[in-house]
């Protein structure tokens, strides 16, 4: 099998956030979202970043990190890129709010706007809708992080004769106001912004 | 190659795939008006299980003494009845299992059922349906929304290829409840009656409940007859979060991808089995992706007028049930479709035919602008 390359690695907790393991100061009042903290300190226009639920957000900061070292514009069309996402909570956190709507029958309002993100995979779509993202798409769930199949499926999503040659991939877990996320780029071709070679000793460095 | 060896299908039309199978091919349906379940205030129809069966099938299975929710008994339920049919020992590492749903055991959200609240995850339930058998391995949910099924069934292929596993077990499971019916009801997307698939005047989806298995072995070669994977596609849109690409582009290139294999030829295809939720949006892209990909001349059908959007388990029972079919020569046809009204041209099947060819292509979309191809073909 062919060697993949690290060209980013994100790490975002709930109150830090790295790129390619150096800190990122983010000025955070204590009143304010944290999430919408990183999102001005990225300094994009963005609105539908205020429609999505908190799992959405968090993956989309992070893969905006991992695109900026890309040059690439977010509009332009990325036929070989795709995005594989794990975590353990699917999307619990937003479930919990659609269920308070349809818990009280004296006060049932469903919503398509909060039903449509009770979906683990709407963070893959989007990441794919803003980065034009067209190939693979895909929401793994498990119950412990476990970065052997982090690397596996890094090498899987890569494999010759798929016509796939970049990945945002990695670990995409929000749920209660905890965030943890661990996203890479990782690309089959090595280049000035390549940080290591894709393993599991590379996975491990970057999870901070 | 990887090729099927054994499957099940537990729905409100059986609890083998043959039964299944057969009462298609006759036209039966369990679609049914449901007023006032779950609770809730607005009626739908839908296919929904008989719970007391499926309770009594499962207490005839080995107990181990967990206690298991409906969701984990259905899939295990599933995944014995297919695997009893081999000779698989379920415990060895050389054995993946993969499940697939879109929701899992939501309905805890609603009541814990004395369960821990951590039983929501649908981790939990893959790794209990991994020691439920004495399996090893790390069994990895596939939650792809509609599309997971099929997902699953391109993980579980991509992973015997690349490690050591000479089997998979994919099990796609999902049962209904409040909290799915009133999300699906809030988007409009229910019909009222039963579902019209490519239908001028289609009105929306029926949900149905059920789980579906696939068995896949891995061979230098193939025995005669058997039933091979033999292209795989995975597009996104990259469109829109709840509706499809207008001009199906993501599907597709989903479908392009899956004939990138070089190992099957469009000529080869006896039938299409499509997505065909009956929702406008739907249909329509699926009429341009089959169009687009020049197979608007091959037999298509949609058999959610059988068993309804079976959710996580629709990309697997749906494959099942048209392995079925190829083998025997026949197309299913494509319950309540009257009259053809989508935008591009595509040939929806209408009544039980005999098929020439000796493969199908099952198509599939869903949220998250994910959509995905799978071709079957016989050895």
């Amino acid at each position: 099998m062919a060697e993949l390359f690290i060209q980013s690695a994100v790490r975002i907790t709930s109150d830090q956030v790295w790129v390619n393991g150096e800190k990122v100061n983010i000025t955070h009042e204590k009143e304010s979202a944290w999430l919408t903290d990183i999102y001005r300190h990225l300094e994009i226009q963005y609105p539908k970043f205020f429609k999505m639920d908190n799992l959405c957000k968090a993956g989309f900061l992070a893969s905006e990190f991992a695109m900026k070292g890309t040059n690439l514009e977010p509009s332009e069309e990325k036929r070989d890129w795709s995005v594989l996402l794990f975590n353990r909570s699917s999307s619990l956190d937003n479930d919990q709010n659609y269920q308070k709507t349809i818990a009280d029958d004296s006060n049932y309002f469903p919503s398509p706007a909060v039903f449509v993100y009770t979906l683990s995979n709407i963070v893959t779509g989007e990441i794919a809708i803003r980065n034009k993202i067209m190939g693979e798409s895909c929401s793994y769930i498990m119950e412990k992080f476990d970065e052997t199949q982090l690397y596996e499926n890094g090498l899987i999503g890569l494999a010759e004769g798929k016509g796939i040659h970049h990945l945002l991939i990695g670990w995409v877990e929000y749920l209660d106001d905890k965030c943890d996320v661990l996203l890479f780029h990782v690309s089959t071709e090595k280049d000035g912004n390549t940080i290591c070679p894709w393993n599991i000793i590379g996975i491990k460095k970057y999870f901070i | 190659m990887i090729y099927k060896i054994s499957d099940n299908i537990i729905s409100p039309l059986g609890y083998s795939s043959e039964e299944n199978y057969e009462n298609m091919k006759k036209g039966i349906t369990k679609g049914a008006f449901h007023q006032g379940t779950f609770h809730l205030p607005e009626p739908f129809y839908g296919s929904l299980l008989n719970w007391d069966e499926v309770e009594s099938q499962f207490a005839q299975l080995p107990s181990n003494g967990v206690r298991y929710t409906r969701f984990e008994k259905l899939a295990i339920l599933s995944a014995h009845k297919a695997l009893e049919k081999t000779q698989i020992d379920p415990s060895s590492k050389e054995v993946l299992f993969v499940l697939s749903s879109t929701k899992g055991n939501i309905q805890l959200l609603e009541n814990l059922d004395g369960f821990d609240k951590n039983r929501i995850n649908m981790g939990v339930s893959a790794d209990l349906l991994g020691a439920y058998f004495g399996n090893p391995n790390p069994v990895m949910v596939i939650s792809n929304a509609c599309t997971s099924g099929v997902v699953a069934q391109i993980y579980a292929k991509e992973m015997m290829e690349a490690k050591g596993y000479n089997y998979a077990v994919v099990v796609g499971a999902d049962i209904l409840c409040k909290f799915v019916v009133s999300g699906f009801q809030s988007f409009k997307a229910l019909s009222p009656e039963q579902c019209k698939p490519f239908d001028l005047n289609r009105r929306g989806l029926n949900l149905g409940e059920g789980a579906a298995t696939i068995i896949l072995q891995k061979a230098d070669v193939a025995p005669a007859g058997s039933l091979c994977i033999l292209g795989t596609g995975n597009r996104n849109d990259a469109n829109h979060i709840s509706g499809p690409s207008r001009t199906g582009e993501g599907l597709y290139n989903a479908i392009t991808a899956a004939y990138a294999s070089g190992l099957v030829e469009k000529s080869s295809l006896s039938f299409i089995n499509a997505h065909g939720t009956a929702t406008p949006y739907n249909d329509d892209m699926e009429s341009w992706a089959i169009s687009r990909s020049g197979l608007e001349e091959v037999y298509t059908n949609s058999l959610k007028g059988f068993l309804g959007h079976t959710l996580g388990a629709a990309g697997v029972l749906e494959c099942v049930i048209s392995c079925h079919a190829l083998k025997e020569g026949v197309i299913l046809p494509t319950l309540g479709h009257e009259t053809k009204g989508v935008v591009k041209e595509m040939t929806v099947n209408t009544e039980l035919r005999k098929g020439n060819g000796t493969s199908f292509l099952k198509i599939i979309s869903g949220f998250g602008g994910s959509n995905a191809a799978i071709i079957y073909g016989i050895k």
